[in-house]
């Protein structure tokens, strides 16, 4: 920061750095370079510390986590671990709870494409009246804690029969709930130039056609971004499924976790991290293949992890 | 709704004027069509829950017996419950601490990282991959494990001759491993400043730099209301977010607030109270009291806001 202090300097910053050595600079620039990666390495490091450690220690024998161990280096490294996990809590397996947990979040991705897409459509090209008063309305609930409908939204399911089924879960998402959704696609769909709906109009398509063969395509980027998203938050959901669901057969991997840490509490920690490490494991894949598009996603639409 | 002006200017109107009016009715009528799933979503669970939970609020109830009508009881109750009190606090606590912190690591992550330097979208990946893990029941029994007592977190520290007396276990240090739970989240408005910041012209600082100012003018003269409606944004998000926090503190506490009510966060009384007592008026009465005060919280942002955000529109 301090080398910035001449005018010329920064400029030469602005643009394509490209190696000077008869530059004044030159050393200085280099230096705060390297201090730059020191700082932002040692961030890393604290940063990643906790997740390498919940990898390492899932491989770990027991004794090896209990005693406060911090190294992420285990000689006696081994899947033991990982073959109590799979077994599953409560005489259902593992890769059951799996299933379920894949089943909420690919209803979730299906349901809040298909609403948010259809409703951000009404919200960013046709005009009608009050609109603006509906998009207001929306935006606020944005805002709104959730839990102030949880309660109402319990009983109703309850008296409906629907507790402890996937309904309650999913419903929400095929009637564009999360709001937040809706309205970064109309955020999307309103820097599309409108020339290309005004043509189509004119070729005599409606808003179907308009919709289908025309927006959808070029909102690849959100689509996309929508998908990610609504899948790994459903897949970490906790609430929701604690609430509505009550049969461990029924249960998605965050809530069969949380069984599981009730009924061996610290006993068997080894265990314990690994079912953690595999309810993390999809989230984590999805991150390492998608993570520039997901970090740009955050960037450009605000969206929270 | 639409069709009688429709209809009116029919009568009236010429060919390419009543085309138009036809033209407005369609749209009118696709409108509400497109908009039907959000629509009917918005009405049956938000507007109709929201009525329901502000009269359930005035009753007692328990899911079994019906309602029964109690007034203002709820409400004033509430102020006389200890545990309420407690969560209140809780919360508050971890609202008014952890948030600037969290918003403080972030802008200062993304000051470090605003500059054209080779590694910078791997640290940007680093640094946001604990958001999107970290209100997940996986990181709570990892934050657990690593914050109990002579867990590696105090095993960590001792090496520095410190010892405070544990994490997860001892009431007085729950609050700091929340904190440092959501501010290790630091990085999905680390990367929306970031965003921010790229958007300020970088002559900006070369004409500072040249009248002579040092970073410290910099970021008070440029930086900080050049990225204050970001920074606003961030804020008004990032403390509605922490008023509902849920998961980590259900699991770390065991669902039941310990040690002591330190972790009692407001959202997990409320479930308490609802789902484990069935004190469905209570608890509804408890998150028309989160709503209001959100919404007192969002107000006030805003309007506070116009004396220290400035919009690129205002200044050209």
């Amino acid at each position: 920061m301090t080398t910035m202090a001449t005018p010329t300097q920064s400029t030469a910053d602005a643009q394509v750095p490209h190696y000077n050595p008869k530059s004044e600079s030159a050393g200085a620039k280099r230096a705060k370079s390297t201090l730059f990666h020191v700082v932002a390495l040692a961030l890393t490091a604290v940063v990643l510390y906790p997740g390498l450690w919940m990898i390492a220690s899932s491989f770990k024998p027991n004794a090896e986590i209990g005693g406060g161990n911090t190294s992420l280096w285990s000689s006696n490294f081994s899947f033991d671990n990982f073959v109590t996990a799979m077994e599953g809590i409560g005489g259902v397996s593992t890769l059951q709870f799996f299933t379920n947990s894949l089943i909420l979040a690919i209803g979730a991705v299906v349901g809040t494409i298909l609403s948010a897409s259809v409703s951000a459509y009404a919200f960013a090209r046709i005009k009608f009246p009050g609109r603006s008063i509906f998009f207001g309305m929306m935006i606020a609930t944005l805002l709104l804690p959730f839990h102030v409908v949880i309660i109402p939204q319990y009983i109703v399911f309850q008296q409906l029969g629907l507790v402890d089924t996937y309904v309650p879960l999913l419903i929400g998402k095929f009637l564009a709930a999360d709001a937040f959704f809706v309205f970064l696609m109309v955020q999307f769909m309103r820097n599309l130039p409108a020339e290309l709906d005004e043509a189509a109009r004119i070729d005599g398509a409606g808003h179907v056609r308009i919709f289908t063969s025309i927006m959808l395509p070029l909102m690849k980027p959100a689509l996309i971004s929508t998908s990610i998203f609504s899948f790994i938050w459903s897949w970490n959901d906790f609430l929701g499924p604690l609430l509505y669901l009550n049969t461990p057969e029924k249960y998605p991997l965050p809530l069969a976790l949380r069984l599981f840490v009730d009924q061996t509490q610290s006993s068997d920690y080894g265990a314990m991290i690994a079912m953690s490490v595999l309810a993390l494991l999809p989230v984590l894949i999805f991150f390492l293949v998608f993570q520039r598009y997901i970090v740009e996603g955050v960037s450009t639409q605000g969206l929270k992890g | 709704m639409t069709q009688s002006p429709t209809l009116s200017r029919r009568s009236t109107s010429s060919a390419p004027a009543l085309r138009k009016s036809r033209q407005r009715g369609a749209d009118a009528r696709a409108g509400y069509t497109f908009l039907l799933p959000w629509l009917l979503g918005f009405i049956a669970l938000t507007v109709g829950p929201m009525i329901s939970s502000l009269y359930l609020s005035f009753t007692n109830y328990n899911l079994f017996d019906p309602p029964k009508w109690i007034g203002l009881d709820n409400y004033t109750t509430l102020f006389q419950d200890e545990r309420f009190l407690q969560s209140v606090g809780v919360t508050v606590g971890y609202v008014v601490f952890g948030t600037p912190l969290k918003l403080a690591a972030a802008l200062a992550v993304a000051m470090l990282l605003n500059s054209k330097r080779r590694g910078q979208g791997f640290y940007r990946s680093a640094f946001y991959a604990p958001s999107l893990i970290g209100a997940s029941v996986s990181i709570a029994i990892v934050w657990k494990a690593m914050f109990g007592d002579n867990g590696p977190v105090d095993q960590g520290l001792s090496i520095f001759g410190i010892n405070l007396g544990g994490w997860v276990g001892n009431p007085s240090m729950t609050m700091p491993m929340f904190i440092l739970l959501t501010v290790w989240q630091f990085g999905a408005p680390m990367v929306i400043f970031l965003a921010g910041l790229k958007q300020i012209p970088n002559d900006l600082y070369e004409a500072a730099s040249m009248d002579g100012a040092g970073p410290v003018r910099k970021f008070f003269n440029i930086t900080w209301p050049m990225l204050s409606p970001v920074i606003f944004f961030n804020l008004l998000m990032e403390t509605i977010h922490a008023f509902q926090i849920f998961a980590s503190a259900y699991i770390i506490s065991n669902g039941e607030g310990g040690p002591a009510g330190s972790t009692l966060f407001y959202t997990l009384y409320l479930y308490l109270r609802g789902f484990s007592d069935f004190r469905m008026g209570y608890a509804s009465a408890m998150a028309w009291l989160l709503v209001i005060v959100v919404g007192i919280i969002t107000l006030i942002f805003f309007r506070t806001s116009k004396s220290w955000v400035h919009y690129s529109g205002d200044a050209k």
